[in-house]
């Protein structure tokens, strides 16, 4: 069996096991040891990778399966990864790893949960390997649609409500996406011979520039609906607000990245010369998600809202810095994506825990908390401080990757929007401190909570694995900025010989 | 060549003591910690000293000059081929002068904080957090690129964010924290603009390469223009605002003294002696680049240092509590350094004023931690930070008495005493320049003279007050600190700077020109014998005084109304006329149109479903009629 | 062609048949009696059937065996329908068609 597979296998033999479970405990421990199986692959899928590229071997794709699946349509089994789905792979394993121990007190339906959450799981690692557009678009789909079941059944709030809006966008943007698939596929071949969904093999093929802009908003919007491309954000911070703690972690942490992974491998490498000419439009939209849901997370006073909002804001700086067109921004928007990832999971994860103990999100009801749970309180400035970009943690190596990259495109509109964007940092730090301040320090406002108690074990090993992700990034950036570098060679040739200038 | 590898451990050693003390010093008792603390800072300390002695002394020079050395160097991350951010240590005159201030300050700091918190809750939290402190702060100086020198300022800012809300559960201490945090966050954004517009210009972070007089940074002086000035000019007025906004310069300032909040020991040695002058090294850093493609950027420097200063000293004379005397008398300090960076010029001679700001910069350090250590040691013993509430004090204090006066007369620019040696040279610098700048600076050696003065009478001498229990000497642990920093404040000064640290690194010979020290020195004795006259027996003079100056009074004492305006822009504009209505327009225009596309398809549906009536029959009617006209019309179509 | 009858006959009582069976479905209200006409639809169509089947080709008798087919079905289709009826008259006291439409939307 092929490292790759075993990515799809893991879960899968997982969700059998929990089948034979008894009772709750086994069930969580079941998952937990799947997902640990899961992470250690993924860590030695890194270490391969990394000796594969060190015994020089360069092909774009490393550990390539082919199977062909069904041949009247030239559909295959076909997965491959370079750098950059690797580091989406860590991110994806290290996320649900936490998710597995954050929802470790989920009491109604156990079993059912775990095998929803790990079907997910499954879903998105299927869709980092895949290079066969159509079982990507599969993949997808089973990535989205366990969150209607997730939401509904066990979220909180208008659950119903938001469960549902979020799963009709999403359907929404698959809908685009698979038109946007389908004229991909029907012009894969333009000198006639077998049409393919391969995206190596479509990446060879010079598509004519007017059918590329006709597909391309198909597909970038597409993706885009799930990356949080103002203005179809809007199903995110109902969304989230409503998820249970892992989904929420997994979907802002993961799934959203979905979106970015698509438009990057999917929009802008396939249809680069409609990527340069339509760029500008999806620019304003990203200049704008980006200041806009920053200003948006100021005024929320539900802690899921404002960091929904918050992910709406640093999202928005992943497509924007995939846009720039250069190796620089590049390399920072799938940063951005891996320390976004990361640092909001985080972040959902001990609103979570937090939620667990006082019951209610609203900042304004809650203060000092820091005195009542010192570790979770530490945990949350440190993911604060992550997000508004401190040195030492991801944030930091990402925005400034993205903001150096997007400097080099000298016209002045890209120099508005970039230094719009920029601007942002200050807007983060505002709406950050506001709530660690609100929330963490001051008085105690409810004598209810000073009889709160700290994290449990597993919340600190949830908390405490995410963290370690963001600082070991933050710390020593050098390695995994040169694992997506180094992947990046194809794409950016392919951007350059269809740039305008060139 | 020497090895000069080491010097890492200057930085690093305060890091391993932040990890060891944050993550584990919950395990030993609380005084251990900051003996931990306090001694690893010896040990930086002393490396230091060994580091200035080996540069200054026993490495050879080049020519005549200074040479930076790199003494180590790793890349962090590469962003392009040619551009990565590195993280090392770059040793020249200025970095070095740097490092035995801050170790030293640091050091006494913590030496003090050992008396000082005693007792406290957060002992542990307190010594990591100054320890993460010292990290960044040596990191910040001995920068060898200006993103690492970022990098680290940011650190810095929040090392000082984390101090100033020391006091987590007072509200006001995590206000001031925010605030200080979000003020000068937005000056570093500033500061980032500022760095991606000189990176791009020039293609390079490093320091040695930017600041060569024949660098690629120099040649593109006259480059492309925007708005009437140079990128470079640009670039660095936006990297000034960046310095501006870490060292309290007018607009920005309004942070500082809101930063009182923090335990006073943070206060000397973040807010008074190293943080604070972050903004005038980076400047000082970047001088060949200011003074050769960006003067009007130089000028803008000048005259908000001046202005600052001026501005300041006034606000200073009228405030009670002592703490933010001395802060706006740290702003007013700052502005002089930054003055006469302005007014410099390039090359020995014509670089007195760079010379004269890194020269007060270094005796500042002393004696300004030295009054905020003496206030400390003074709050210790009344619990209070208002003038009004203290005095006769010299009588419970005798050691922090006279070493706050000789702070007091060296800050004031007495002679022989460290503060008027480079007092005198800026003045001087200022007196090449023009004969307003000269004035203005013997206006603001008055003014500082004079507040200082005051507060030192009002405490020291002035009525005796009713004390809850009578004021006593702080222990030996925190007057050690006071009297060896009381020794810095006196002897700093007979250093002959200008044969270590100028602008291009040559040494140069300085002398006290007569026509501008007497003037210096008058004005700072008649601003002292002021405040003897007002403030040592009580009269009422400053309440007759402040009366006829009204409204002036007025302002100045609510610091000039910029705390209302600030208040008023992020308050009322931001909060309500930009965020809120973001929100609304998330929530009613954008969510609303995704809610209005499933209204209509719910309407639609509504409309619609009546045809699944459940009447078997009439659906049996419908199909019928159906067949039958899809009949006819077939046949129809099939006869023509 | 049958000893004088001549097809139209056949048709024109099928015909009728199946347009009574029709107008009884779509009228009756009681379930049994919508059940008798949709025999008589199915009746109308076997005797179709049976005189094409004569008429074409009297000497094969596929026409014939597709009648009885229908036969078979038919009363298969009586007997799950009877059985239906039966237990929606358990459950409601009625088999009145326009009273049951709780599937409707």
């Amino acid at each position: 069996m092929d490292i790759l597979t075993s990515f799809i296998i893991i879960p899968v033999l997982t969700i059998i096991g929990i089948l034979f479970c008894k009772d709750a405990k086994q069930v969580k421990w079941v998952s937990a040891i799947g997902m640990t199986l899961q992470l250690l692959n993924a860590a030695m899928l890194i270490i391969l990778f990394l000796l594969e590229r060190k015994s020089g071997n360069m092909a774009v794709m490393l550990f390539v399966k082919d199977v062909i699946w069904y041949p009247s349509l030239n559909i295959h089994y076909y997965v491959g990864v370079d750098g950059i789905s690797v580091a989406m792979i860590g991110l994806t394993s290290i996320v649900i790893f936490a998710g597995i121990f954050a929802s470790w007190e989920v009491t109604d339906l156990p079993k059912e949960f775990f095998i929803t959450l790990i079907l997910l799981s499954s879903g998105v690692f299927g869709f980092f390997i895949s290079l066969d557009l159509f079982t990507l678009f599969l993949f997808y789909e089973i990535a989205v649609i366990p969150m209607y079941l997730l939401i509904g059944i066990w979220g909180s709030g208008p659950r119903e409500y938001s469960a549902m809006k979020l799963t009709l966008m999403l359907m929404g943007g698959s809908a685009l996406i698979l038109v946007g698939l389908l004229g991909l596929y029907f012009n894969s071949a333009p000198g006639g011979g077998q049409l393919t969904f391969n995206i190596l093999e479509i990446a060879k093929v010079h598509i004519p520039v007017e059918t590329q802009k006709f597909f391309f908003p198909f597909l970038f919007i597409g993706f885009g609906v799930l990356g949080a491309l103002f203005p179809f954000h809007t199903w995110s911070p109902d969304g989230h607000a409503s998820a249970p703690t892992a989904v929420s972690m997994l979907h802002a942490g993961v799934l959203m990245k979905l979106g970015g992974y698509g438009c990057f491998r999917v929009a802008v490498f396939l249809l680069p010369e409609a990527a340069h000419e339509l760029a500008w439009i999806f620019i304003i939209l990203t200049t704008i998600g980006v200041i806009y849901g920053a200003f948006g997370a100021i005024w929320q006073k539900d802690l899921k809202y404002i960091n929904a909002y918050s992910s709406v804001s640093h999202c928005a700086l992943v497509l924007f810095a995939i846009l720039m067109f250069n190796q620089t921004a590049m390399t920072g928007a799938i940063l951005q994506m891996i320390s976004h990832g990361i640092m909001t999971a985080l972040f959902f994860a001990l609103i979570g825990m937090i939620y667990g103990r006082t019951h209610t999100r609203y900042i304004n009801e809650m203060g000092g908390l820091m005195k009542v749970m010192p570790f979770l309180a530490v945990c949350y400035v440190i993911g604060g401080l992550a997000s508004l970009g401190l040195p030492g943690f991801s944030g930091f190596v990402a925005e400034m990757t993205i903001f150096v990259g997007a400097f080099k495109n000298a016209d002045v509109f890209h120099r508005v929007a970039t230094i719009i964007a920029v601007s942002s940092i200050v807007v983060t730090a505002v709406y950050i401190l506001r709530v660690v301040g609100v929330l963490l320090f001051g008085k105690i406002k409810n004598e209810q909570f000073e009889h709160l108690t700290d994290a449990k074990w597993h919340e600190k090993l949830s908390t405490g694995i995410l963290i370690f992700g963001i600082t070991a990034i933050g710390l020593a950036p050098l390695w995994l900025s040169e694992l997506i570098n180094g992947s990046l060679g194809p794409i950016i040739q392919r951007l350059l010989v269809s740039s305008p200038i060139h | 060549m020497i090895d000069f590898t080491y010097t890492v451990w200057i930085v690093l050693i305060p890091l391993i003591i932040f990890v060891l003390v944050g993550f584990f010093g919950n395990k030993f008792k609380p005084l251990v910690s900051g003996v931990i603390g306090t001694s690893g800072l010896f040990v930086s300390m002393a490396l230091s000293y060994y580091t200035a002695y080996q540069y200054f002394f026993v490495l050879p020079k080049a020519g005549d000059v200074f040479a930076k050395v790199i003494g180590y160097n790793t890349v962090w991350l590469k962003l392009t081929d040619k551009l990565h951010i590195d993280l090392g240590v770059l040793l020249d005159p200025i970095s070095v002068m740097m490092l035995i201030v801050i170790t030293t300050v640091s050091f006494m700091v913590h030496l003090y904080s050992i008396g000082y918190m005693h007792g406290e809750k957060g002992y542990m939290r307190f010594f990591s957090f100054l320890s993460l402190f010292s990290f960044s702060m040596l990191g910040l100086v001995v920068a060898t690129n200006i993103f690492q020198m970022y990098i680290f300022w940011e650190l810095v800012g929040v090392s000082s964010f984390l101090l100033i809300g020391f006091y987590y559960e007072k509200d006001s201490a995590v206000a001031a924290s925010k605030k200080a945090f979000i003020v000068t966050r937005f000056a570093d954004l500033g500061f980032l603009v500022g760095i991606l517009i000189l990176s791009f210009t020039t293609g390079t972070f490093d320091f040695i390469t930017l600041t060569d007089p024949n660098g690629p940074a120099m040649l593109q002086g006259s480059g492309i223009m925007f708005l009437g000035l140079s990128t470079m000019t640009w670039s660095m007025i936006f990297i000034f605002m960046g310095g501006a906004g870490k060292s309290a310069m007018f607009p920005l300032h309004i942070w500082l003294p809101d930063a009182m909040e923090g335990p006073t020991p943070v206060s000397a040695l973040i807010h008074a002696a190293t943080m604070v002058v972050a903004g005038v090294y980076l400047v000082a850093r970047l001088f060949p680049i200011f003074h050769f493609s960006a003067p009007v950027a130089l000028d803008v420097v000048m005259y908000v240092g001046a202005f600052s200063s001026i501005f300041a000293a006034i606000i200073a004379c009228t405030q009670f509590d002592i703490k933010r005397v001395l802060a706006y008398s740290t702003m007013s300090q700052i502005g002089l350094m930054m003055f006469a960076l302005g007014v410099s010029g390039y090359g020995e001679e014509q670089g007195l004023g760079f010379m004269a700001s890194m020269f007060h910069l270094f005796t500042h350090a002393f004696f300004k931690a030295l009054l905020f250590l003496g206030a400390g040691a003074i709050i210790h013993a009344v619990h209070s930070n208002v003038m009004n509430e203290m005095g006769g004090l010299r009588k419970h204090l005798p050691i922090t008495h006279l070493t706050f006066l000789i702070a007091c007369l060296s800050i004031a620019g007495i002679p022989p005493l460290a503060g008027f040696f480079s007092k005198d040279e800026i003045l001087a610098a200022g007196h090449e320049k023009s004969m307003i700048l000269f004035i203005l600076g013997l206006t603001i050696s008055g003014l500082t003279a004079f507040y200082m003065f005051r507060l030192y009478f009002s405490i020291f001498w002035g009525k005796e007050q009713h004390y809850h229990h009578t004021p006593h000497e702080a222990p030996k642990v925190m007057t050690i600190p006071l009297m060896l920093l009381a020794l810095g404040a006196i002897f700093a000064g007979f250093l002959p700077f200008a044969s270590f640290v100028t602008s291009d690194g040559k040494p140069f010979a300085t002398h006290i020109e007569p026509f501008v020290a007497i003037p210096a020195v008058l004005v700072g004795v008649i601003g002292a014998l002021l405040a003897m006259v007002f403030y040592k027996k009580e009269t009422n003079i400053p309440e007759r005084i402040s009366a006829s100056l009204g409204g002036f009074y007025h302002a100045a004492f609510r610091k000039f109304y910029i705390d209302e305006v600030y208040l008023f822009i992020t308050k009322k504009i931001i909060f309500n006329y930009v965020s809120q209505p973001i929100a609304w327009f998330d929530r009613h225009i954008v969510d609303g149109s995704m809610n209005g596309i499933s209204y209509v398809t719910n309407g639609v549906s509504t409309k619609i479903k009546g045809f699944q009536s459940g009447q078997l029959q009439q659906y049996a009617w419908v199909f019928i009629t159906g067949a039958v006209a899809l009949t006819l019309a077939f046949i129809y179509l099939w006869t023509n | 062609m049958f000893d004088g009858v001549p097809l139209s006959w056949f048709l024109i009582v099928a015909t009728i048949m199946f347009f009574v069976g029709i107008y009884g479905f779509l009228v009756r209200k009681n379930l049994i009696t919508m059940l008798m006409s949709l025999e008589l639809i199915l009746n109308s169509v076997n005797i179709n059937f049976v005189a094409f089947n004569k008429l074409l080709y009297p000497n094969h008798l596929e026409g014939m065996f597709f009648s009885i087919f229908i036969i078979a079905v038919a009363a298969s289709e009586a007997s799950v329908a009877i059985a239906i009826i039966i237990n929606i008259y358990r459950r409601l006291v009625n088999i009145d068609v326009e009273k049951m439409e709780e599937m409707k939307y």
